[in-house]
């Protein structure tokens, strides 16, 4: 009994010394491959599917809007998201004009307008928003897309 | 002596901290690249009393996206999605006459086309322009579907072109720019082939 009870005693315990090293190694990657969460959607929403599509590059000359039905039930409609709540179309231009601010000159040219919009929203509304930027010249837009087939749209 | 007596500071508790802040950062940011379809919207025209240009209808391709979702082209023909990029490069490819004059050249048939060279059909690549009509009820899914389809066509036609004068596929060359920014040939070959088949398309305002 008492040989048993000793080589009980001489196991070592794994050592967990190294553990915050491995989970700040982790913490690390993550910091840096991923990027702040800007805006709580307000709407539901489904990218569609492309496949000629391009990378947005330099993601602090992109601005986003969001478009797709309110999260609230009971509110028909398509409805433009402009940073953190629902606007109308006219207000476009003031988030362009706000965009413009915070950037230096040379660089206004490059400024980009993401539009993210719900597979299921009509292209009506796109088409004033679209309209709403040409009136306030910001002319680069990307809609936005997820990489598959186009069939997967149709549905 | 005494500071042999200094207790060791206990790191035991670093791990929770670390995995405090690691949860944190998972939970904030995203990881997601953003990928789209870019376009260029045409400039507010100031003057509204500019004539548009003329264009002959042959060299026009017309698409037709109604609020149910259904694509008709050259507003005869009803076809399906899978169709579209087809039809749209035999329209683009087609070089059944003469092209605008480029760089003070004067006007050439295209020689690097490989369509049909039907006299019905578009003239030049860089006279070809595809028209999208939409409907202010047509679903978002079906118009970047379109929209996905008709510079699909382009590129199609852009490789194939590439692959036959460089034998690197277009997408190759402009992925080869991006990583070597300085490369003249390369810029220089880029600009080639987009000259030959320019991207043009147009689009009216939705009809309601």
């Amino acid at each position: 009994m008492s040989k048993f009870r000793k080589k009980k005693k001489g196991m070592p315990g794994i050592s967990t010394a190294s553990l915050p090293d491995i989970v700040f190694m982790l913490l690390f990657f993550f910091m840096v491959t991923t990027v702040m969460r800007e805006t709580d959607l307000k709407i539901k929403q489904t990218l569609p599917f492309a496949t000629e599509v391009k990378k947005l590059e330099r993601k602090s000359l992109v601005s986003y809007i969001y478009v797709g039905k309110s999260k609230v039930e009971g509110q028909g409609g398509d409805k433009i998201q402009l940073n953190d709540r629902i606007s109308r179309v006219d207000d476009i231009k003031y988030f362009i004009f706000a965009e413009r601010e915070s950037h230096p000159e040379e660089e206004i040219p490059l400024l980009t307008t993401s539009i993210k919009a719900d597979i299921n929203s009509s292209v009506g509304t796109i088409s004033d928003i679209k309209e709403e930027l040409r009136n306030v010249n910001a002319l680069k837009i990307n809609y936005s897309t997820r990489k598959g087939d186009v069939s997967k749209n149709m549905k | 002596m005494a500071r042999r007596e200094l207790p060791e500071i206990n790191a035991g508790s670093m791990a929770d901290i670390a995995f405090l802040l690691l949860i944190f950062f998972l939970v904030t940011t995203t990881m997601d690249v953003d990928t789209g379809i870019s376009r260029k919207l045409p400039e507010k025209q100031q003057d509204q009393d500019v004539p548009p240009p003329k264009l002959k209808e042959k060299n026009v391709f017309v698409v037709t996206v109604n609020r149910n979702n259904d694509i008709m082209i050259e507003g005869e023909r009803f076809i399906q999605i899978d169709q579209l990029r087809e039809e749209a490069i035999k329209f683009i490819d087609n070089g059944g006459g003469l092209g605008n004059p480029i760089d003070d050249a004067p006007a050439a048939e295209c020689d690097w086309c490989e369509g049909t060279k039907d006299p019905a059909s578009s003239d030049h690549p860089n006279k070809a322009i595809i028209s999208l009509e939409s409907n202010r009820g047509t679903n978002y899914g079906t118009y970047i579907s379109v929209n996905n389809e008709l510079v699909g066509a382009y590129t199609d036609l852009r490789n194939r072109l590439s692959k036959k004068l460089y034998n690197v596929s277009y997408t190759e060359l402009l992925k080869q720019s991006k990583n070597d920014m300085q490369n003249e040939s390369l810029k220089e070959k880029i600009k080639n082939i987009k000259g030959k088949y320019p991207q043009i398309i147009s689009e009216q305002e939705p009809y309601k």
